[in-house]
């Protein structure tokens, strides 16, 4: 008989070798994530790696002379410049190096930070939470592959990020930017991508949101940002070496090139990444850590009003916003009193102040806090504002609009709280810079003057909202391109100040028309008019999308 | 009698896909009418237009004498919708949403609601992440029926329930028509709209193909008929309207034979010419009906339909 002769030649299945394995599986779901960010990632690293060389590149003719160098290095000797930047220490040599160091790896960290922490949430809780998870995992997968292979994902995006920037700046061939330093340079990135990576392998086991699992994470980087800005404005260096940023910042590449503060980072990833591990053992596929509570067997009269119904899906975002930005205020309040301090005397500094209007060191450094605070306020404000379309888009819309609900009035609940909270979330950290701004200078009178600084930005916040819902209306696919508000008002005014950009560039963004109070005088003008702007753009949103199909899954 | 819904000519395009090609469909106050159709076909388009989600690219369509795009909100005041698959808030639990959907549509019967939520076994303390499908629609059908809405469109509105839960749903759509009130039922549980539906329409690719009671639709189809004769029965091929005539069983003279609904009585009287000992009639069912119209589509996926298709196209 055939099958019996064919019998000795068959192969034996092979060994069940995967058997009590748990990263059975874990090569496949990289190459299958890979595949899934073949676009997402290479745009990421891209986008960093052009940009840093862009900055370094446009050195050669923004500080020509050995002079200007100088003189680029004196102009961040500031409370203000410091926040901005990083510590102290890069002052002490003027290369070219050294100053792309200074004020770039924290700008980058966090962006890097970003990107490792969105690629563990996309392939670990987002596959959990939209079931995908449960499918593969009935597969020949083990119970750690998922993980295992999001934060290989990371690690590869991030070496490749750290390969790219060595070998692209050191063949730029500047002066003081050598092959060493560069590699200190494109490894730090890579520890700072690696420590925010595992931290997020941490928030994931947490809850069983996404949206939940990298506000964490992003609390995290935010904090981590918030310590070094302290610690390096003021006097007090123990707050930087609290904060993962902070290690990075003291590689010092191109001054010291250290490699221990990066495997200080490295350690504490790897320690980071197991509790992810050992966590998520404690639980189950699809839910978080804490087991999900009965909750009210009816709904309360407020929550079937447009905006109460809104007001509670916004909720959580909205409390965290609003205690991260005092807290975040509160953090440059308590430096502002050394600020002064740090800068009286010095003539130079003094006299530049001047000439941008600023009537005391204090208050050009709020002004320059302002602007970080007001973009923290416009990321919520997109978020905020984009709900209606993840609603949409997740089918949530379709009952609601199928009862006497108008479409104006679902999206006005939505936005109305966008518009609310966003001037909330900017009073809070107006009030927490004036407070703890008051008790570190002694004068009680910046509580109101910050207060109102902040609130200032309120039309432009607003502006945000109504550029969201513009697109939401008309082109709801096109919807995340809000995010490209906060992101240029970032790159403008922070960036912008330290690059110099031209003036045209700060007025595309509706932040650049505010008065940067409290250094310059109020006026009332732009904030009418912007006041007027969003109010266009609120009704021509709504108006787009009471005209179009809703979609449905 | 005013018509509950009237819809005439509706196309609609979503880029290139014509999701509905010239749908006609009319829905009588006070009827239970069964909207069939394979997937794809296009009946959550005609309901999501039905509700204004949709803007119709051509054609009419009227909702309780009203344009459903330009007055959504005041038919949705007196419509309830179950969607075939339920989403629900994470955050929220089933009983919120169901406060939710039903207050939004203009008023709740609280012991309507406590009702339907012993009937349907349903916990509504549970965050709406932590519920099944099946509960999932539970949700969505307690709060449809919890309000005093005149016109119920559900589409596929049990899918993911267990046969018990389908029981007391068959109950609760009985008792709303009782009430006087008025169900599009789209679904693919066929059991279900022979058991509910007053009348029914079938669409395929957009477009009604056939509408009508389900008694005068049987009409237009062919009864199966198994007979025994004493004297072995002669002449039926001849009759027009039969088909398939074969003998079972040669010893008895047992005969086996589908006729048109028209000609069953002439094919009967035959039949008796031979001195009938025995007769069996099934009338189609409405798989049977469905397959006649769907039976191309399965012969070009490779299954032989065995219904009575003999290409003729209606």
């Amino acid at each position: 008989m055939t099958s019996a002769t064919a019998a000795p030649g068959t192969r034996a299945p092979s060994a069940p070798a995967a058997g009590g394995n748990a990263l059975a599986g874990t090569r496949t779901l990289i190459r299958f994530a890979l595949r899934r960010d073949r676009i997402r990632l290479p745009v990421w690293i891209l986008a960093l790696f052009l940009s840093t060389l862009m900055t370094a590149n446009s050195f050669r003719t923004l500080y020509s002379d050995p002079q200007d160098r100088a003189n680029a290095v004196r102009s961040v000797d500031s409370p203000a410049g410091l926040a901005m930047s990083g510590p102290r220490h890069y002052l002490t040599d003027d290369g070219f190096g050294s100053i792309l160091s200074h004020q770039m790896i924290g700008f980058t960290a966090v962006l890097v930070g970003l990107m490792s922490v969105l690629v563990i949430t996309r392939h670990t809780r987002a596959e959990e939470e939209t079931g995908r998870a449960e499918l593969v995992r009935s597969a020949v997968v083990g119970r750690h592959a998922h993980l295992a292979a999001a934060l290989s994902v990371a690690v590869l995006a991030n070496l490749a990020l750290a390969l790219l920037l060595a070998v692209g700046l050191a063949g730029l061939g500047m002066e003081g930017v050598d092959t060493a330093g560069s590699l200190v340079y494109g490894f730090a990135h890579a520890a700072a991508g690696l420590v925010f990576a595992a931290v997020a392998a941490v928030t994931v086991q947490f809850t069983a949101h996404t949206r939940g699992a990298s506000g964490m994470a992003l609390a995290v980087i935010g904090v981590a940002y918030v310590l070094r800005a302290a610690g390096d404005s003021g006097t007090n260096d123990t707050l930087s070496w609290l904060s993962p940023i902070g290690w990075v910042q003291r590689s010092y590449p191109y001054v010291d090139d250290r490699w221990w503060p990066l495997l200080l980072s490295l350690l504490f990833a790897v320690a980071c990444a197991a509790a992810g591990f050992r966590l998520s053992t404690r639980r189950d596929v699809g839910a978080g850590l804490r087991p999900q509570k009965p909750g009210s067997p009816t709904a309360s009269a407020a929550l079937t009003t447009p905006v109460g119904f809104a007001l509670r899906l916004h909720r959580g975002m909205l409390a965290g916003f609003g205690t991260g930005l005092f807290l975040m205020g509160a953090m440059y309040g308590s430096i502002l009193g050394d600020a002064e301090d740090m800068l009286a005397g010095i003539d130079e500094i003094e006299e530049a102040l001047e000439r941008i209007g600023g009537a005391s060191v204090a208050e050009s450094f709020a002004s320059m806090v302002m602007v970080v605070l007001t973009v923290v306020a416009a990321v919520y404000v997109v978020m905020a504002a984009l709900r209606p379309r993840s609603e949409e888009t997740a089918g949530r819309a379709e009952p609601l609009l199928a009862t006497g609900l108008s479409r104006s009035r679902w999206v006005g609940g939505h936005l109305a709280v966008a518009v609310g909270g966003g001037t909330v979330v900017l009073l809070l950290a107006g009030l927490g810079f004036g407070v703890a701004g008051a008790a570190s200078t002694g004068d009680a009178g910046l509580v109101p003057d910050l207060t109102g600084a902040a609130l200032a930005y309120a039309p432009a916040l607003w502006v945000t909202v109504g550029a969201a819902a513009v697109l939401f209306g008309w082109f709801p696919r096109a919807s995340q391109a809000a995010w490209i508000v906060p992101v240029y008002a970032f790159v403008v005014g922070y960036l912008g100040q330290i690059l110099q950009f031209p003036d045209w560039m700060n007025n595309l963004s509706p932040f650049g028309h505010i008065p940067r109070l409290p250094a310059a005088d109020m006026d009332w003008t732009p904030l009418l008019l912007l006041t007027l702007v969003a109010a266009a753009l609120l009704w021509l949103g709504l108006t787009g999308f009471g005209r179009r199909d809703l979609e449905t899954k | 009698m005013t018509k509950a819904i009237t819809v005439s000519g509706l196309h609609k395009s979503f880029g290139r896909t014509h999701a509905l090609d010239g749908l006609d469909l009319n829905v009588e106050t006070g009827e239970v009418h069964g909207f069939l159709g394979p997937n794809g076909s296009g009946k959550s388009t005609s309901i999501r237009i039905l509700l204004g989600l949709l803007r119709a690219g051509s054609g009419t369509a009227r909702v309780l004498g009203r344009d459903p795009w330009t007055d959504s909100v005041n038919l949705h005041r007196r419509l309830a919708y179950v969607p075939g698959d339920v989403e629900l808030w994470p955050g929220l639990t089933g009983g919120e949403a169901i406060d939710l959907l039903a207050r939004l549509r203009g008023g709740l019967d609280g012991k309507r609601r406590a009702e339907l939520i012993e009937r349907f076994d349903l916990d509504p303390t549970k965050k709406g992440r932590a519920y099944s499908k099946g509960n999932r629609q539970k949700v969505a059908i307690v709060a449809a029926l919890a309000s005093d809405a005149e016109l119920l469109l559900l589409d596929e509105p049990t899918a993911g329930l267990d046969p018990l839960m389908e029981v007391v749903f068959q109950d609760v759509i009985g008792e709303a028509k009782a009430a006087g009130k008025t169900v599009l039922l789209s679904s693919h549980i066929l059991a279900q709209v022979e058991k509910l539906a007053d009348r029914v329409s079938i669409i395929r690719l957009g477009r009604t193909v056939q509408s009508g009671t389900l008694a005068e639709l049987r009409h237009l189809t062919r009864t199966t008929i198994e007979a025994e004769t004493e004297r072995p029965a002669t002449g039926l091929a001849e009759l027009s309207g039969v088909h398939d005539l074969r003998t079972v069983d040669e010893a008895t003279g047992r005969v086996r034979f589908s006729v048109d609904g028209a000609q069953v009585g002439t094919a009967v009287r035959r039949l008796t010419e031979f001195g009938v000992r025995s007769l069996v009639s099934h009338p189609p069912t409405l798989e049977e009906l469905m397959l006649r119209h769907y039976g191309d589509e399965l012969a070009a996926n490779g299954h032989g339909t065995g219904q009575g298709t003999d290409g003729e196209p209606r």
